[in-house]
């Protein structure tokens, strides 16, 4: 057959060719000098604090480095809602995010290619949040959603609200401050996914029998997976360890705290820097081991 | 769907008064086309004649402006691409990069909720012989095979139309000239209807049974290749298909076999069997391989038109042939292809030439001779050179 004078031709994956070289070391040594002394350093140090045992004779805040692991099986005993609530209001706040920033993503990265202009005006409007600090942005969405508010009297005087209830102050308000101040990050990397999307595989599949939702499912959404990750990992990370939206002065209430909250407290307020450390110790070791399930999950190495 | 069974073998293909505007040009003037079942049709044309529209709007992808779209008889005009019997095998062969090459195969098995995909695509790969590699991602093969999954993606749907835009553009000569032999056999062993799109005549006229040729949103001529290439209709079919030596004269006598035609004091005799018009200004033309090249006037001979004295300005080796380019005054530049029976050129440059040929061989044309001279062929070396350079141009931007 005529095929199988080529069958064996086989492409292999490209070599790259390696090349060792003093002059690339010397570039990276800023980059790693700078890792040491702001990023090791300080964690190194996180670490010895979290295992530190209250001085004997010393006052309220004085300890003495130790080995004393009953920090970790405390704070956990004690803060364990806390724990939970912040991942479970990040998980909530990444996936509104995704929900709200897909639709907008697309339609500025597929939808609105055909005139560049918009599509560089619509960015900008989306990084526009930026250019105004983020608590006093947090700060306003707590007025804008407070008792008095305009927002608030009207759901009530639609009987939308029952009238003794609040908004400020719930989980919900929480989330939805965290939805609020995150949905740029997810937004740009779907984006620049999305952005990149070749509609021509698009048209493959509806050739090829998929209706619109399954050429979305099947194709749109695993061809923007690098953007997805990218976006829910921009999101949930800062989110789990958010301690503003939370925080009593804005959107939070008594039963809203996370554990960014409860970390600054100790360390702030209660003076109790083991506990705070090893708070957040636990806090930082989850999301590692949560992001690198969900990347391998994910299985976008071939796309990233 | 309508689509759930395959399709027991090819089925008709009917555009009824299709035209297609988009903003500021219109990419189809007015088509009307008919594909009968289980042959192979080839759309050629230059880029920008509406053909890839034309294969768009059969895939459902584009929407006429207006016109119909038939499919084995039924209107299928409003239907989405995914409603539609046809598959297409595309130019950039679009191939799931996120998909291994089975999974890529079976998509659309799978979309149709048809029995048992993975072994069928199986099959399918097997056909082009690339089921070893069916667990390998595109990106990681050749563009040969990534061109043969293209191709088993879209026919093991059984589709009553399969769809080919360009898809042997980007190959080799060689791999070009095999997926060429394999397409042929998978036409007769399927009996699938194929629409082939392409700018390439010599593959159009390889591949195809019935050619149509398309200029400016329009077919200028459609038949099969032999057909279209002895007797071109217009000058821009004589050209594009093939190279040819064109001269517009009056008509000076007629018989009831032949027509005569002046052109530069000489008569010239057509076949009226091979002439399309037999009064007024007309535009004959000669291929040139049909021309025989003399060294000194050749002897009269009624079953022969002779040109000339001319002088050669240009002699190019080609290795089966060599290509003279001949001014004979008053009636301009002629090229002769003259097989190389012997070592070396025939003629040399600035000699002074005769070239006659018979006159069963001409052709006369349909075109208004006022409209001959915009296609009128420009042979000096350097312009084929740079019509070659762009037409490769075209070729890589649209790969």
């Amino acid at each position: 057959m005529a095929f199988a004078a080529f069958a064996t031709t086989t492409s292999e994956a490209e070599q790259v060719p390696r090349r060792k070289s003093p002059v690339a070391l010397l570039l990276l040594l800023p980059g790693i000098l700078y890792l040491v002394l702001f990023f090791l350093t300080p964690l190194v140090s996180l670490l010895l604090t979290s295992f530190q045992a209250p001085s004997e004779f010393g006052d309220i805040g004085q300890y003495t480095y130790a080995f004393r692991w009953e920090n970790y099986v405390q704070v956990v005993t004690d803060y364990l809602p806390h724990i939970l609530r912040s991942f479970g209001f990040a998980l909530i706040a990444t996936v509104l995010a995704l929900v709200f920033s897909y639709p907008l993503a697309y339609f500025i990265g597929v939808t609105a290619r055909r005139w560049p202009l918009a599509q560089s005006l619509m960015l900008v409007l989306v990084i526009a949040p930026f250019f105004i600090s983020f608590l006093l942005r947090t700060l306003a969405w707590k007025q804008i959603l407070s008792d008095e508010s305009f927002i608030i009297t009207s759901l009530k005087a639609v009987a939308l609200m029952a009238p003794d209830a609040h908004f400020t102050g719930t989980p919900a308000a929480v989330i939805f401050g965290l939805t609020y101040n995150f949905i740029p990050f997810m937004t740009l990397p779907l984006y620049t996914t999305l952005e990149r999307l070749d509609l021509r595989y698009l048209e493959a599949a509806s050739d090829l029998y998929a209706h619109p939702v399954e050429v979305f499912r099947k194709v749109t959404i695993p061809l923007s997976m690098p953007g997805i990750v990218a976006g829910t990992l921009l999101t949930f990370i800062p989110a789990a360890g958010d301690y503003v939206n939370a925080s009593r002065d804005f959107l939070g209430g008594p039963d809203s705290q996370m554990i960014g909250n409860v970390i600054e407290a100790n360390f702030l307020v209660l003076q109790n820097y083991p506990a705070a450390a090893a708070l957040s110790i636990i806090l930082m070791s989850v999301i590692l081991i949560i992001v690198s399930i969900y990347v391998k999950r994910a299985g976008t190495e071939e796309l990233l | 769907m309508t689509t759930s069974a395959f399709a027991a073998q090819g089925a008709d293909l009917e555009l009824v008064g299709i035209q297609k505007r988009f903003p500021g040009f219109t990419a189809i003037e007015h088509l009307d086309l008919k594909i009968p079942a289980g042959s192979f049709f080839a759309l050629l044309g230059p880029s920008g004649c509406g053909k890839t529209t034309t294969l768009r709007l059969v895939a459902g992808l584009e929407e006429p402006t207006a016109g119909r779209i038939l499919i084995g008889g039924k209107d299928i005009t409003g239907q989405k691409p995914y409603q539609r019997p046809v598959n297409t095998v595309f130019q950039s062969y679009a191939l799931f990069p996120h998909m291994t090459v089975l999974e890529n195969v079976a998509f659309g098995l799978r979309r149709r909720r048809i029995d048992d995909p993975v072994a069928k695509a199986h099959e399918a790969l097997r056909l082009v012989e690339l089921d070893h590699l069916a667990a390998r991602k595109p990106q990681q093969l050749s563009g040969g095979q990534q061109q043969r999954v293209a191709l088993a993606r879209a026919i093991v749907n059984r589709p009553a139309l399969l769809l080919l835009d360009e898809p042997l553009g980007a190959l080799d000569l060689k791999l070009r000239r095999q997926m060429q032999l394999e397409l042929k056999t998978i036409q007769e062993e399927v009996g699938l209807t194929f629409l082939h799109v392409t700018h390439d005549q010599e593959e159009a006229m390889t591949m195809a049974d019935t050619v149509a040729v398309m200029n400016k949103g329009r077919i200028e001529q459609m038949g099969a290749p032999e057909e279209l290439y002895e007797l071109p209709k217009t000058a821009f079919v004589a050209n594009f298909l093939g190279q040819s030596n064109l001269f517009t004269g009056p008509v000076v006598g007629i018989t009831s076999d032949a027509i005569a035609v002046a052109i530069a004091g000489q008569k010239i005799v057509v076949p009226a069997a091979r002439a399309h018009r037999h009064t007024g200004e007309v535009t004959i033309g000669i291929r040139p391989e049909k021309l025989s090249l003399h060294l000194s006037a050749p002897a009269d001979d009624h079953a022969r038109n002779t040109m000339g004295p001319g002088r050669v300005i240009d002699v190019s080796f080609s290795g089966v042939s060599t290509q003279y380019l001949i001014t004979v005054p008053h009636v301009g530049t002629l090229i002769v292809f003259a097989q190389n029976m012997a070592f070396g050129p025939v003629a040399e440059e600035g000699g002074e030439v005769w070239v006659s040929w018979d006159i069963k061989h001409g052709f006369g044309l349909e075109d208004e001779p006022a409209d001959t001279p915009r296609f009128e062929a420009d042979t000096t070396t350097r312009s084929i050179a740079a019509q070659r350079r762009a037409s490769l141009i075209t070729e890589l931007e649209e790969v």
